[in-house]
């Protein structure tokens, strides 16, 4: 195989005095989905923000593409092609759902912006009826669009979704995980951080258990379903 | 006719407070803290202006922009040493900070500059038109006071709706995090807006110092104090909301000096926010905002 895209290499977090993340590694690479699943408090979230520069690992590296993300600042990450929909959408409510997009351009020349924004409205029509309207105004649905689309503005290769189906009817969660999978088959390369594990394993090319930030199992999507250990601790038996 | 007078200085002096409102209110949209030291910026902008003019000669609209550039760095200067180390402190951390500053820079004029007053030279002279056969008299200062306010008030909407910079700072004062997982440089975004707001401080300062000629160290923290109060008036946070709340406050000060009594103005001006905050908690165009879980 080729190199991979992402690499995290024995990474420990600290929140305070709290070891939130365990001397964990894992791998991301081309064209894959990559599921990491587990309960909540597991550390699935501070994984990812780690991963965009929010948080500091105490030791261990990342590296995106070849290059180290130590001290790299977010921002610059972002440039880099890395890109995170946070956990809960954080859209911003009192902008536009144009705006927001453009503020997911941020990085980008504005030059490409008109030609990307055609791209995301077609992969997200309703969010084109609905460029003129404040982005606080939108159902969970259409938010949790919003937020996916406006990290597909920043031309991302690697994209990191954190909990796309938190809060959202079983009928969106098909919906979204219908759209990642389609991301997926056009080329995409996603990290997905899921507690439905159901739904997240049924889509991903390898996924990693954690468990009170350390990962306990991996294996491919389907091989992780049919795990007896897998079953029984987050698909319900 | 002398009502109308009063009227127009009262929209003068406003003016003013909405030029001084628009730094608090954006500062604090996008950094959620009351920058008390934001009316002793005012000052050393005037402080500026008046050494530029008086003693190395300078016109009088360059030593504006002098002052405006000085001051920008100045904002920049106290956002970077003071108030960036607290980014994550408690916000009562912040307010005394910001408290210690205004006095820090108060008494640093002091040293450099003495507390004998500087009387102040007019960026415009002291002529004034007359309408109606001389019963109405606006002064230049007045007249390009409120203009001056005008221009920045447009461009000011026109750079937080349509600029890419300006609707950073809008994402920055939503959702700093979120900001950030934009690829925005959060902190250059805040230097950004200090250096805003201390650059429409130094216009205020001079067009404060050309209508009420008297400078001192202590010039800016009055006005200061009633430019935040315009600020919470109109809704702090919002850039119409400081703007109205401004010439609202000037009208009323002038108003209530003129037909109530000059020592009650004061008074009257923080009864009226009092009333008002009693009334619509957020300010008048104030949005309410919620916290989410």
């Amino acid at each position: 195989m080729a190199d991979p895209v992402l690499k995290v290499e024995n990474i420990n977090v600290f929140y305070g005095s709290i070891h939130a993340i365990k001397g964990i590694s894992f791998e991301v690479y081309e064209g894959e989905i990559v599921t990491l699943i587990g309960a909540n408090g597991a550390g699935k979230s501070t994984t990812l923000n780690t991963i965009s520069g929010l948080l500091h690992p105490s030791t261990g590296s990342i590296s995106f593409l070849g290059e180290s993300l130590a001290k790299v600042p977010p921002y610059k990450i972002v440039e880099r092609g890395l890109a995170q929909v946070p956990e809960g959408r954080r859209v911003f409510a009192q902008m536009t759902v144009n705006e927001n997009l453009e503020m997911g351009a941020f990085t980008q020349s504005s030059s490409s912006i008109p030609e990307d924004l055609e791209k995301v409205y077609s992969l997200f029509p309703r969010l084109k009826e609905r460029m003129n309207q404040t982005a606080g105004t939108l159902s969970g649905g259409e938010q949790q669009m919003l937020a996916m689309g406006r990290a597909l503005m920043s031309r991302p290769k690697l994209l990191m979704l954190d909990e796309p189906s938190m809060g959202l009817a079983p009928i969106l969660v098909e919906q979204i995980f219908a759209i990642i999978a389609d991301l997926h088959r056009t080329g995409a390369t996603i990290l997905l951080v899921e507690q439905n594990a159901q739904m997240a394993l049924s889509i991903a090319s390898r996924g990693y258990v954690m468990e009170t930030g350390n990962i306990v199992t991996t294996g491919t999507g389907q091989e992780l379903l049919a795990s007896e250990e897998v079953r029984k601790a987050y698909l319900g038996g | 006719m002398t009502f109308l007078n009063f009227f127009i200085s009262g929209i003068s002096l406003g003016s003013i407070y909405a030029i001084i409102a628009l730094g608090y209110t954006m500062v604090y949209g996008i950094s959620k803290m009351l920058n008390f030291a934001h009316g002793d910026v005012i000052m050393v902008g005037a402080y500026i202006c008046f050494y530029a003019v008086v003693r190395y000669g300078l016109n009088p609209f360059l030593a504006v922009a002098v002052a405006m550039v000085l001051c920008s760095v100045l904002g920049i200067i106290v956002e970077g040493l003071a108030y960036k180390p607290l980014r994550q402190a408690p916000s009562l951390a912040v307010l005394i900070t910001a408290i210690g500053m205004s006095y820090f820079l108060q008494n640093t004029a002091l040293l450099l500059w003495s507390s004998n007053p500087k009387v102040f030279p007019s960026v415009v002279g002291r002529g004034a038109f007359h309408m109606f056969n001389g019963n109405l008299s606006v002064s230049h200062i007045t007249a390009l006071t409120i203009i001056v306010c005008l221009v920045i008030m447009v461009a000011l909407s026109l750079f937080v709706s349509k600029t890419k910079m300006g609707k950073a700072m809008r994402a920055c004062s939503e959702d700093k995090g979120a900001a950030q997982l934009m690829g925005i440089n959060v902190n250059a975004t805040i230097s950004m807006t200090f250096a805003i707001g201390s650059g429409l401080a130094a216009i205020a300062g001079a067009l404060l110092c050309s209508a009420y000629p008297t400078l001192m160290p202590t010039t800016g923290s009055l006005p200061g104090i009633k430019a935040f109060t315009a600020a919470v008036f109109g809704g702090i946070g919002s850039i119409p909301g400081a703007f109205l709340g401004g010439l609202m406050l000037g009208v009323i000060e002038i108003f209530a000096k003129a037909y109530i009594s000059s020592q009650l103005s004061d008074a009257v001006v923080f009864g009226v926010l009092i009333v008002v905050l009693l009334v619509k908690p957020a300010g008048l165009l104030g949005k309410m905002t919620q916290e989410k879980v």
